[in-house]
């Protein structure tokens, strides 16, 4: 009960100083349009290509919301030595970084439907297959903010946190099959498609949106599970070693 | 609790080549007000980070309340407040909720937090800035708000790291009181400071650290007691005050003197100090003496015979490095 109202609110004041300000909220907006508008234009084959294009935006929405919050929520609370505040309080270190998580991953989770809206209103009837798509949506937000976790707290500064995670993020938009299949890649490139978990995410996105998956959803389920685990696993040994040193 | 609030044993630390903390040994017991008095760069943030688990020593154990918290920094953190050199608390946070979400840290409940809050803020003078950005608060402000959080779950154990330092005189004397005050009220109270006279003023025990090593530990008492009926004239005469000792001793054999720093010649007795005769012994000399101060020995003198280092060496030194916040 008490550490229920420690984890709460460090997720709740998170969102008020960070998710919910301005900037956030207009990024969560701007950037699927972008995107959208971009392969839309791109494509030029008309508003049927927007289920296929659709999976890819909605994994590059969650990727790049949650991992750029990362940044701030951790890397400049360590900076500025508020986390310290938390790090001194009795919460266990395991439930702390969930909390400090939590927030990213709800977020990453709204992002995720506002290309959906942008789509549903667009195509008419939009079909998507919602047992695979909630649980694709959530893994995928965990394993981003896991990742962007693990980023967080393997640098010092905001800026390094910044750029480190554009060393990943970028060659995750063309190796993890989201708009052209995977197997389209050059053959010696296809093998880091699958050490990354946006591939095993957008396979199930493409499943539950138009039927392409190349995976079964299992092996996309446990694969994006084990990310998830092995990220905050890491991240929480990189806390008990670099930040308690 | 047992009776034993922190016990620290061969507690060492390093960093790259400076070893920050070296065999560290002491115990301060539950309610007492235990001062950690050293220059800068002694050793007292490092050691404060060990035992409040924010760092991990390399060497030596440490128990807080009775808990191990060797293996795990982190064990005791239920019974600690820490209030650090510098302020932790959020900037875009007002005080008043930077306060409540400090008390939700410790899982008080929505009612008893904006309680809480409010009577810490009363206490600390700042309920007219309660509303207001912490980040736009002064410095003494900001300190003070640092202290109340370190406060808010009533820990029986508080460390404060210098909470004096780079705050206006009337802020720190009010800051002494509260101390003071969760003295009396037998909270366990683990204080650094670089002020002699705050330490010799608050606290009950002191241990000197230089250069991450304790060089003595003592009740207030009992390190006063020897200084205690000594007189202590300073002297500030120019030029050759340092060729002066040898013949100022010669001439009056009951004192005791020394040349601190050029300038000065510093005279220790038993007995009342004969300032005339000595004023002009020092003028038909040549030298011209510009002041002569009997000052009241204090911890100041032990800390200089214990570590060599004159007090007002550490105060300059620490005021060029600027008061932190
Ligand atoms: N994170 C760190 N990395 C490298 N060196 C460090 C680190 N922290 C402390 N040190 C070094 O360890 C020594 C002790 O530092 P510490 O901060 O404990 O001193 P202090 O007694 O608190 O000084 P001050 O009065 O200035 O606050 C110093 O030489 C300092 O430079
Ligand atoms: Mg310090």
């Amino acid at each position: 009960m008490k550490l229920w109202i420690a984890f709460w609110n460090i997720v709740a004041k998170d969102f008020r100083t960070y998710y919910l300000k301005p900037p956030n909220i207009s990024w969560g907006l701007i950037f699927p349009f972008a995107w959208t508008g971009m392969f839309f234009i791109r494509s030029g084959r008309g508003l049927e290509s927007i289920a296929d294009i659709l999976p890819g935006v909605i994994a590059l929405s969650i990727l790049f919301g949650t991992t750029s919050l990362l940044s701030v929520t951790v890397t400049f609370e360590k900076k500025n030595r508020s986390f310290e505040r938390l790090l001194l309080a009795p919460i266990p270190l395991e439930l702390l970084m969930l909390a400090k998580t939590g927030g990213a991953i709800l977020f990453g989770v709204v992002n995720a439907f506002v290309p959906v809206a942008m789509a549903a209103f667009l195509v008419n009837p939009l079909r998507v297959d919602w047992l695979v798509f909630v649980p694709a949506v959530f893994l995928i937000s965990v394993a981003s903010t896991f990742l962007g976790l693990f980023i967080a707290v393997a640098v010092s500064e905001v800026f390094e946190a910044q750029t480190f995670s554009n060393f990943f993020r970028f060659p995750m938009i063309f190796l993890c099959g989201l708009f052209f299949p995977v197997s389209a890649l050059p053959v010696f490139l296809r093998p880091l498609a699958y050490v990354l978990p946006l591939t095993y995410g957008a396979d199930m996105l493409h499943g539950a949106i138009h039927g392409g998956n190349v995976m079964p959803f299992a092996v996309d389920l446990a694969a994006l599970a084990g990310f998830c685990v092995v990220l905050f696993m890491v991240s929480l040994y990189n806390v008990r070693r670099r930040w308690i040193a | 609790m047992n009776d034993i609030a922190i016990e620290v044993r061969g507690l060492a630390k390093r960093f790259g080549d400076v070893q920050a903390v070296a065999e560290v040994d002491f115990a301060v017991r539950a309610g007492e007000l235990f001062g950690f008095l050293g220059p800068n760069g002694a050793g007292k943030t490092t050691t404060i980070n060990m035992l409040t688990g924010l760092a991990r020593p390399d060497a030596g154990t440490v128990r807080i309340g009775g808990i191990d918290c060797t293996r795990n920094p982190r064990a005791a953190q239920h019974l600690i407040g820490v209030v650090p050199d510098e302020s932790n608390l959020y900037p875009e946070l007002t005080g008043f909720d930077n306060l409540c979400f400090c008390a939700a840290l410790y899982g008080m409940a929505g009612g008893e937090r904006r309680a809480r809050a409010g009577e810490l803020l009363e206490m600390f003078d700042l309920t007219a800035a309660a509303g207001r950005r912490f980040g736009g608060y002064s410095k003494g402000m900001k300190r003070r708000l640092t202290i109340a959080a370190g406060i808010i779950h009533r820990p029986p154990i508080l460390f404060l790291d210098e909470p004096t330092t780079g705050i206006d005189v009337a802020s720190a004397r009010q800051v002494r009181r509260l101390i003071g005050e969760l003295h009396e009220h037998g909270t366990t109270i683990f204080l650094t400071t670089h002020y002699i006279d705050e330490a010799e003023r608050l606290c009950d025990r002191i241990a000197f650290i230089v250069a991450g090593r304790i060089v003595g530990v003592d009740l207030v008492a009992n390190l006063v007691h020897p200084v205690r009926d000594k007189q202590v004239m300073l002297i500030a005469c120019a030029p050759g005050a340092q060729d002066l000792v040898g013949e100022l001793a010669e001439a009056f054999p009951a004192l005791e003197c020394t040349c601190p720093e050029p300038g000065s010649i510093r005279i220790e007795a038993r007995e009342p100090i004969p300032v005339g005769p000595l004023v002009h012994f020092i003028e038909a000399r040549g030298a011209e003496v510009s002041e002569a101060r009997k000052i009241r020995p204090s911890l100041e003198d032990i800390f200089v015979r214990i570590t060599g280092i004159g007090a007002d060496a550490m105060r300059r030194e620490k005021e060029k490095s600027g008061g932190k916040q």
